[in-house]
């Protein structure tokens, strides 16, 4: 039996955490199949240079130019037979196409596998990274999203076959409409090598942009942000960190007036090393904090910003 | 047009649970238990599209013991008009649980179905998706905008690097994301009428349909703890201390 990996990408570049899913469909010791729906040129050379893949799918038809969920579904639904094991890095992508998938191969879905372990035994993280549950699945079929960051990237440079294949039917009750790009000369937040997150403590949109930004720019930074600071309209919504945004484990991690729920630290205590500046001595931020620093954010931030500017 | 809603009863988003000495599961005994805060914006889209005219009847439902009782009273004194208590001693999950809203969708003939983008217990998020596979209908995730219009629902997804809208023929099934809405506050006398009104009970056994467990939880643990850190007290300490990390340029 097979291993079919689900990649994702943007239209224009192929999803950098397909090369963590490759490694963590390795663990079967099985032929890796790397499914590519929809894409370009530059997409498929990345997915067949990825080692340690035996074939990538390439699937083309015009409705997969804005990949909708059950058309991804019916694809993979339509290959599932050949795979014992159909997996993705977790992502809104991933898990907005996966659960069908499961469901309409009647198996339960694993989300999120922190590890994977022998006779389809898992580790999930629940009640926001509070908890973990080591979960074993008695489905024919496994199928799963990983946690990215605990999987190493498969390395590039090979030079593996694609085989084209048609896809279903377009699945003519759901239509694309439109979408929006938060544009940003940033990188991004789930791979970027340093984070800096904003609290509400920063006050305004204003001031997060002015206090935050001059840093993010020295070091090469993410922005990120907290729920709170979504909600307050600081921050755009796709840049939250946390239970219900998005999950990062950079080197480093800037938590910077930023209070420390757990629906916050859910999302960054994976992180290498975490730094966190905030006012008060109490805040639960410093529990999970390799270094904390109580001051004034607006004293400190523009400091820290010129401190290490001046030493580039 | 009926909205049909479905509400998970969980520990409360402010408790940090605790697991079991002998490691079997989370210890969840007299803990403080509430709606899941997704089904209550899944709850409030529904009760504004009555609202506004679109739909005709808001239906809540729950799984699982008369536990649940407490939770569908809330959705009542939100303003749901009837809820319905899928009863099951069993340890249901997702894929089961998704099996017996699809026949109570069938036989409620509902329209449209939100619920939340996923309960902050398991934090897996499956729900929706599941449920419109097996009821072949279109699906929209992470909704934080839904308008309808006619037999189409126009809904804005937030998804990674930005937002997608999509249109999706009615039946549907929409997940709710926290910025879909404010839910409204319940107030007591709400609260104090949602009593009386009655919950229906249906058995889950009775519905013949294959709910058994297909994941065996064998053991919970705490995550690993992080390193105490350590404070300091300049900027100029921080980044002197950064810098002796390996890998790490400032």
């Amino acid at each position: 039996m097979k291993t079919l990996i689900l990649a994702e990408h943007n239209g224009k570049e192929l999803s950098p955490a397909v090369q963590q899913a490759v490694t963590a469909a390795q663990f079967w010791q099985a032929p890796i199949d790397l499914l590519v729906a929809g894409g370009n040129d530059a997409i498929l050379q990345t997915a067949a240079s990825i080692q340690g893949v035996t074939r990538v799918i390439h699937a083309n038809a015009a409705h997969l130019a804005h990949p909708l969920a059950e058309d991804i579904a019916n694809l993979v639904v339509s290959l599932a037979e050949d795979y014992q094991v159909i997996l993705a890095s977790h992502s809104s992508y991933s898990r907005n196409v996966l659960p069908r998938v499961s469901a309409l191969l009647d198996v339960a879905m694993i989300s999120n596998a922190l590890t994977i372990q022998a006779d389809n035994t898992y580790t999930r993280s629940c009640y926001a990274g509070n908890v973990h549950y080591v979960v074993q699945s008695i489905d024919k079929t496994q199928v799963l999203t990983i946690h990215g960051s605990n999987f190493a990237a498969a390395s590039l440079g090979a030079n593996t076959e694609i085989i084209n294949i048609d896809a279903p039917a377009a699945f003519t009750k759901t239509r694309w409409v439109s979408e929006t790009h938060n544009l940003s000369h940033r990188p991004a937040l789930s791979s970027a090598k340093i984070v800096i997150s904003g609290g509400r403590s920063l006050g305004s949109a204003e001031k997060f942009e002015e206090v935050l930004s001059p840093l993010a720019a020295k070091l090469g930074a993410a922005l990120g942000a907290t729920r709170a600071a979504v909600d307050a309209g600081y921050a755009p919504n796709d840049i939250q960190v946390g239970q219900t945004g998005v999950v990062v484990a950079p080197e480093l991690y800037f938590a910077i007036g930023v209070s420390g729920a757990v629906q916050h630290t859910y999302g960054m205590k994976d992180s290498k090393i975490i730094v966190a500046i905030n006012q008060d001595p109490d805040a639960p931020i410093f529990q999970v904090a390799d270094y904390g620093l109580v001051a004034d954010l607006f004293d400190v931030v523009p400091k820290l910003t010129e401190e290490v500017n001046s030493r580039n | 047009m009926k909205i049909l809603v479905a509400v998970k009863r969980v520990v409360d988003y402010n408790i940090k649970v605790r697991v079991k000495p002998d490691g079997s599961d989370v210890d969840i005994a007299g803990v403080k238990m509430g709606v899941n805060p997704f089904d209550e914006n899944a709850i409030e889209e529904a009760l504004r599209l009555k609202e506004q005219g679109k739909a005709t009847e808001v239906i809540a439902v729950s799984f699982g013991s008369t536990a649940n009782h407490d939770v569908l009273r809330h959705a009542l004194a939100m303003g749901a008009d009837r809820a319905i208590l899928v009863e099951s001693a069993e340890k249901l999950q997702s894929l089961g649980v998704a099996k017996l809203l699809k026949a109570v969708v069938l036989r409620e003939q509902a329209n449209l179905i939100i619920l939340g983008k996923q309960s902050i217990d398991d934090d897996a998020g499956q729900m929706g998706q599941i449920l419109a596979a097996l009821l072949d209908y279109p699906q929209a995730t992470f909704a934080s905008t839904i308008k309808l219009d006619g037999n189409e629902a126009i809904v804005t997804r937030e998804v990674d690097g930005g937002t997608e809208t999509i249109a999706l023929d009615l039946p549907a099934v929409i997940t709710a994301d926290l910025r879909l809405n404010e839910p409204r506050f319940v107030k007591l006398p709400n609260l104090m009428m949602a009593r009386k009104k009655p919950i229906e009970s249906i058995n889950a056994s009775e519905l013949g349909l294959d709910i058994q467990p297909r994941l065996t939880l064998l053991k919970v643990n705490e995550p690993p703890v992080r390193k105490p850190g350590i404070k300091v007290n300049s900027v100029e300490e921080l980044v002197s201390k950064l810098r002796a990390h390996e890998g790490i340029q400032l």
